[in-house]
C-alpha cells in the first residue's frame, strides 16, 4: 500500500501498486459521497487551487467538489492562453502560486508538460488535470474505476478507443494504465488522427496496444467501448470533412455496437457531441456508463487529494 | 615574436600530418614543423600529451548582434568560440536587423575585430529581410566580407526564389546554405515526430519535412550549378541523399551539430526546453546514420548552431520555449565523446570536420597548418574528462542540453595568429 | 520493529470471560436491546463487536444490529502519519437517529481514536446516546473521554504497548503488553 509521491502527473509513472491504492482508496470515497452529510473533516486546514488556462467546468467542478468534501478550502484560477501572451513566463508563475502556499495544485494547460515544469518549481502536489494532448490522469483513473466497479478486473479485457486519438490526453492516459492493468487497448478513427506509433507509447506491461484500420476491427468483441470527443476546429486543420461524414464512418451507433460483446459496456469522457461520435441512443441505453463516469470522477479526485495530502513531510 | 609549440601530436588533416613535432610560429604565422628543434630565446608552449590542431571553424553559429545583446554579443560569442577551440566562426544573418546587406554585414566584421578573439565570418541573407521574396545584395555583402547566403530559421519557401538565388549566388561565387525545412509539413511542430512526440502530445515535425527541401536543393544544385551546403543535417533519408548526390560529383555540402550526435528525442520526454531547437532531436537510428555518415566523409563539417536564449525565455512551456541550444563550449567535449571514444572514428577525421571540411566547404582561409598559414591552432587534450557546467560558460547564455554531461576532450589553449586567446584555467 | 514481550494479561479463555461480562453489563445498563446499536472502530473493534453482538444474542434472544467506522478521515494526525494510510469503509447498517450507539474498541489509550469516532458518528445523524466499550483501558488520557463498559484496567508506562491480537487478524488470542527493542 505504497503511496508516497508529491505529484499526479501522468499515469505513466504509476506502477500497478500505486494505481490500485488509488483505486481502492476510490471506494471508500464513494460511500462518503452516499452519505446525507457528504463531508469529511480529512483536509481541514489545507488549500487547494485549482488553476485552468483552459476552460473546463467539468473537471474543475468535480475537483472542486472532491476537495469540498475532504473540507479543504479550493480555489479557482482561471488564465488563458500562454506565458507569451500573458507575458508572464512560468517560473513567475510558479512563483505567484507558491506565494499562496497552496497545499496541491490541479493544473490545466494547453501545452504539454507544463504540469511536469512547475512540479519541479514548487513544493505544493501539483495534479495534472490535463496537459494538451499529454495526460489526464484523474481521468484515466475514474474510467478504471467505472470499468472495475462493472467488470470486476481489468486483466484481459478488451478496450476499444474510438476518435481523435493524436489530439486526447485522454487516449494517452487510458492507454498507458489500462495496459499497467492487463487489459488490451485497440484504438481506431480516421487515420488523418490515429498516430501510426501510438501502439510503441507503453513500456513494458501486462496488456498490449493495437492501431486498428477500421473502427470496426477495434468494436469486434470488444468489452468496453470508449468514444472520444470530436473537436470542431479539426474539420478546418483538414483531418476530416465534415461532422456529417465523420458520424457516418466513425460514429458509435447501435448497429455497429452490436458488433462488441454482449455485455460491453460505452463510455465517453465528456462533453458528448450526441449524433456526431456517438448516437443518441448509444448514450441513453442501459450499457452507457457516461453518468457513472461522473461520480466516480468525484471519488476518485478524493482519492487523490487524500493521498498526495498524506504524504510524508520531510 | 616567435613561439614554439613543443612536443604535441600535431594532426594537420588538410595535409595528412598525424606525427609528434614542434610547431614553430613567427610574426603570427607558422612558420616551420620539425621533430627536433632547438629551443632557445622563445615563447614555448609545452603540448606534450596533446593533440595540436589548425584552429577549428564553426561555420554555423548566432550571435545575435545586432538586435539581441541580452543573449549574446559578437564580444561574448567570440570568447565562447575561443573557449571552445574555435579559431574563426560564421555568423547567421537572422539578426535584427538581418544581414542582408553590406552594412550590417561592415558592423558584424567592425565588432568583431574589435573583441579579437575568433574570427567572426558574416554570413549574408538569401533575401531580403529572410521574407522569401526579394533577393538580398549577396554582391554587395560578399565584397564587404560575407562568405556564404543563408535565409536560417526562415528557409526560403518557394522554390523558384531559391533557383534564382542559386544562379545569382553562383555568379559571386557564394554557397547557399539552406535550413531545410517545409514549412507547411512542419507546421506547429515542435519536435520530432515519432514515438515520442506521439507519448508526449506534442505536435512533431516529421523528417520528409527536412528531407522535402533537402531533395529539392540538390535538384536545384544540379540545374543551376550552385554550391549549396545543407545545414544541420538531422535525418538518414537527408544523409542517403546527400550521399548519393556527392557520388553524383554535385557541389553540395553538409554539416552536422553535435546534439544531433549525441541526443534523441527521448531527451524531450523530460519536458527540458534545453531540448527543443530545430532541426529537432530525431530517432536513434537518425542518430546512428549521421555517425556513420560522419565517419564515411558524407559529413562535411561539424558546426554547433550555436543558438543563445535567454534563461526567461527558454523557461516557458515546451511548445512556446524558442527553438535553439548553445554548442561552442561544449562541441570539442560531445564530439570526441561520441564519434572518438564512443564510435572509435578517428581523430584525423573528426580533426577534419572541425578544420580543413568546413573551410574548403565555404573556400574559407585556415584549417591548415602549413607553412606561411595564419597561425590559428587548438590544442586539446582527447583523453580528459569533464563536467559541464553552464555557470561557468563565456557565452551570456546556459541554455544547453548537456548541463551535467560528463564529456571526454578539452581544450587545452587556443591561438589566433599566433596570439594566445584562450587557456584553460 | 522488533518487540519485545513483558507480560502476557489475557489469553483466549480471558478474553471470552471479559467480552461475556461486557455484553451482560451493556443489556443491564440499557435494560435490554431496544433501539441497541454495536459499532466496532477500525480495525480490531470491529470484531469484538460482533462478539460482544453474538453474547448479548445468547443472553437476551435477539442481537442488536452491528457496524463498523473507519475514522481515518477524521484522525487528526493526517499528515505526521504518512505514507498514507489505508481507508477503508464506514459501514451503519441502520439510521443512527435515536439509536444507542455503543462503540467498541480494543484499546482506550490517548482518546483520540474516540473523539474520531464520535466526530463521524455525529455526520451519520443524531444518536439518543452514544457508549463506549473497550477490551482494555490502559491510561494516559489526552482528552476528557472515559469508557462506560472495561474488560480490563491496565497500569502501563508510555513506552509499552499494548497488543490486543485476535483470531480474525493474528494467528493467536490474546492480550499482551510489549516494549520497542
Ligand atoms: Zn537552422
Ligand atoms: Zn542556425
Amino acid at each position: 500500500m505504497a503511496f508516497n509521491r508529491k505529484d499526479l502527473l501522468g499515469t505513466r509513472e504509476l506502477t500497478v501498486e500505486e494505481i490500485k491504492t488509488i483505486l481502492d482508496t476510490a471506494e471508500s470515497f464513494k460511500e462518503v459521497s452516499t452519505r446525507s452529510i457528504k463531508k469529511v473533516p480529512t483536509l481541514r486546514g489545507k488549500t487547494i487551487i485549482n488553476f485552468f488556462f483552459e476552460p473546463s467546468t467539468r473537471t474543475r467542478t468535480s475537483f472542486e467538489i472532491a476537495a469540498k468534501r475532504l473540507s479543504a478550502d479550493a480555489v479557482n484560477i482561471s488564465a488563458s492562453g500562454s506565458s507569451v501572451t500573458k507575458g508572464e513566463s512560468l517560473i513567475d508563475t510558479a512563483r505567484n502560486l507558491q506565494a499562496m502556499a497552496p497545499d496541491a495544485i490541479v493544473i490545466r494547460h494547453r501545452s504539454p508538460g507544463v504540469p511536469h515544469q512547475l512540479a519541479k518549481m514548487v513544493e505544493a502536489s501539483i495534479i495534472n488535470g490535463g496537459d494538451g494532448a499529454h495526460e489526464h490522469p484523474t481521468q484515466a483513473l475514474l474510467d478504471a474505476f467505472t470499468i472495475r466497479e462493472r467488470k470486476g478486473e481489468l486483466a484481459g479485457l478488451q478496450v476499444a478507443i474510438i476518435g481523435d486519438i493524436m489530439h486526447s490526453r485522454v487516449a494517452r492516459s487510458n492507454a498507458h494504465l489500462l495496459t499497467k492493468l492487463g487489459a488490451h487497448v485497440r484504438v481506431a478513427g480516421p487515420r488523418t488522427l490515429v498516430p501510426p506509433q501510438f501502439d510503441k507509447i507503453v513500456g513494458e506491461s501486462e496488456g498490449s496496444i493495437t492501431v486498428c484500420n477500421r473502427i470496426e476491427e477495434a468494436l469486434e468483441g470488444s468489452d468496453v467501448v470508449m468514444m472520444l470527443r470530436i473537436q470542431r476546429e479539426r474539420m478546418s486543420d483538414a483531418f476530416f470533412p465534415s461532422l456529417k461524414e465523420y458520424s457516418i464512418h466513425y460514429g458509435l451507433t447501435l448497429e455497429r455496437l452490436a458488433l462488441a460483446s454482449p455485455e460491453c459496456i460505452v463510455m465517453h469522457p465528456g462533453p458528448v457531441n450526441r449524433g456526431v461520435e456517438i448516437s443518441s441512443e448509444v448514450v441513453d441505453s442501459a450499457r452507457s456508463l457516461v453518468l457513472d463516469q461522473v461520480t466516480n470522477g468525484v471519488a476518485v479526485r478524493m482519492a487523490i487529494l487524500f493521498l498526495l495530502a498524506g504524504r510524508e513531510i520531510d | 615574436m616567435k613561439l614554439l609549440i613543443k612536443g604535441g601530436r600535431v594532426i594537420d588533416p588538410s595535409r595528412g600530418v598525424d606525427e609528434i613535432a614542434d610547431l614553430f610560429v613567427e610574426d603570427g604565422r607558422i612558420s616551420a614543423l620539425e621533430s627536433e628543434s632547438p629551443d632557445e630565446g622563445i615563447d614555448i608552449f609545452d603540448a606534450s600529451g596533446f593533440v595540436v590542431a589548425p584552429g577549428f571553424i564553426d561555420m554555423h553559429v548566432h550571435l545575435r548582434e545586432p538586435g539581441e545583446e541580452y543573449k549574446e554579443t559578437i564580444a561574448s560569442g567570440a570568447a565562447a568560440a575561443v573557449a571552445g577551440g574555435f579559431t574563426a566562426v560564421c555568423s547567421m544573418p537572422n539578426t535584427s536587423p538581418v544581414n542582408d546587406n553590406a552594412s550590417v554585414t561592415r558592423y558584424i566584421i567592425e565588432k568583431a575585430r574589435a573583441a579579437g578573439l575568433a574570427r567572426v565570418y558574416p554570413v549574408g541573407a538569401i533575401t531580403r529581410g529572410s521574407e522569401g521574396k526579394e533577393l538580398a545584395e549577396m554582391g554587395e555583402m560578399k565584397e564587404a566580407g560575407a562568405v556564404a547566403v543563408s535565409d536560417d530559421g526562415r528557409p526560403v519557401m518557394d522554390s523558384q526564389v531559391m533557383r534564382h538565388a542559386m544562379e545569382y549566388a553562383c555568379d559571386h561565387n557564394l554557397v547557399v546554405v539552406d535550413h531545410c525545412q517545409d514549412l507547411h509539413l512542419s507546421a506547429g511542430g515542435v519536435m520530432n515526430e515519432g514515438r515520442c512526440s506521439t507519448e508526449l502530445g506534442l505536435k512533431g515535425i516529421v523528417s520528409a519535412a527536412e528531407e522535402n527541401h533537402v531533395a529539392r536543393d540538390i535538384l536545384l544544385a544540379e540545374l543551376t550549378g550552385a554550391r549549396v551546403h545543407i545545414a544541420h543535417i538531422s535525418t538518414a533519408g537527408s544523409v542517403e541523399m546527400v550521399r548519393a548526390a556527392k557520388r553524383r560529383g554535385l557541389p553540395v555540402t553538409c554539416e552536422v551539430t553535435p546534439h544531433h550526435l549525441a541526443l534523441t528525442d527521448e531527451a524531450v520526454i523530460s519536458f527540458d526546453t534545453n531540448t527543443k531547437m530545430n532541426p529537432p532531436l530525431r530517432s536513434e537510428a537518425d542518430r546512428k546514420a549521421l555517425i556513420e555518415a560522419a565517419r564515411d566523409g558524407t559529413i562535411d563539417a561539424i558546426a554547433t548552431d550555436h543558438a543563445p536564449h535567454h534563461f526567461d525565455e527558454k523557461m516557458n512551456e515546451y511548445d512556446c520555449a524558442p527553438f535553439g541550444v548553445i554548442g561552442l563550449e561544449t562541441a570539442l567535449g560531445i564530439a570526441l565523446k561520441v564519434l572518438y571514444h564512443e564510435a572509435g572514428i578517428e581523430l584525423s577525421r573528426i580533426i577534419e570536420m572541425l578544420t580543413c571540411g568546413p573551410a574548403r566547404a565555404f573556400s574559407l582561409p585556415g584549417g591548415s597548418l602549413e607553412i606561411g598559414a595564419a597561425a590559428d591552432v587548438t590544442v586539446f587534450d582527447a583523453a580528459r574528462e569533464w563536467t559541464v557546467e553552464p555557470e561557468r560558460f563565456k557565452s551570456r547564455s546556459r541554455n544547453t542540453p548537456f548541463a551535467g554531461w560528463l564529456v571526454r576532450g578539452a581544450v587545452v589553449t587556443t591561438f589566433v595568429d599566433g596570439r594566445q586567446v584562450f587557456r584553460a584555467g | 520493529m522488533d518487540f519485545k514481550l513483558k507480560s502476557q494479561i489475557m489469553d483466549a479463555a480471558g478474553i471470552k470471560r471479559a467480552l461475556s461480562r461486557l455484553a451482560s453489563q451493556i443489556v443491564e445498563n440499557n435494560v435490554g436491546t431496544a433501539d441497541l446499536l454495536l459499532l466496532g472502530v477500525r480495525r480490531r473493534g470491529v470484531p469484538l463487536a460482533e462478539r460482544i453482538a453474538d453474547r448479548i444474542a445468547e443472553l437476551e434472544g435477539h442481537r442488536p444490529p452491528t457496524g463498523q467506522l473507519d475514522i481515518t478521515l477524521y484522525r487528526d494526525d493526517l499528515s505526521t502519519v504518512g505514507p498514507s494510510p489505508v481507508v477503508n469503509r464506514t459501514d451503519i447498517p441502520v439510521d443512527v437517529t435515536d439509536c444507542i450507539i455503543v462503540l467498541v474498541d480494543d484499546v482506550l489509550y490517548t482518546g483520540r481514536t474516540v473523539r474520531a469516532a464520535l466526530d463521524e458518528l455525529i455526520d451519520f445523524g443524531r444518536p439518543r446516546r452514544v457508549e463506549l466499550a473497550v477490551l482494555i483501558d490502559r491510561g494516559h488520557r489526552e482528552l476528557p473521554i472515559q469508557a462506560d463498559y472495561v474488560g480490563k484496567v491496565l497500569q502501563t508506562t508510555d513506552d509499552e504497548i499494548v497488543k490486543v491480537m485476535l483470531e480474525d487478524y493474528d494467528e493467536e488470542e490474546k492480550v499482551v503488553v510489549v516494549e520497542r527493542e
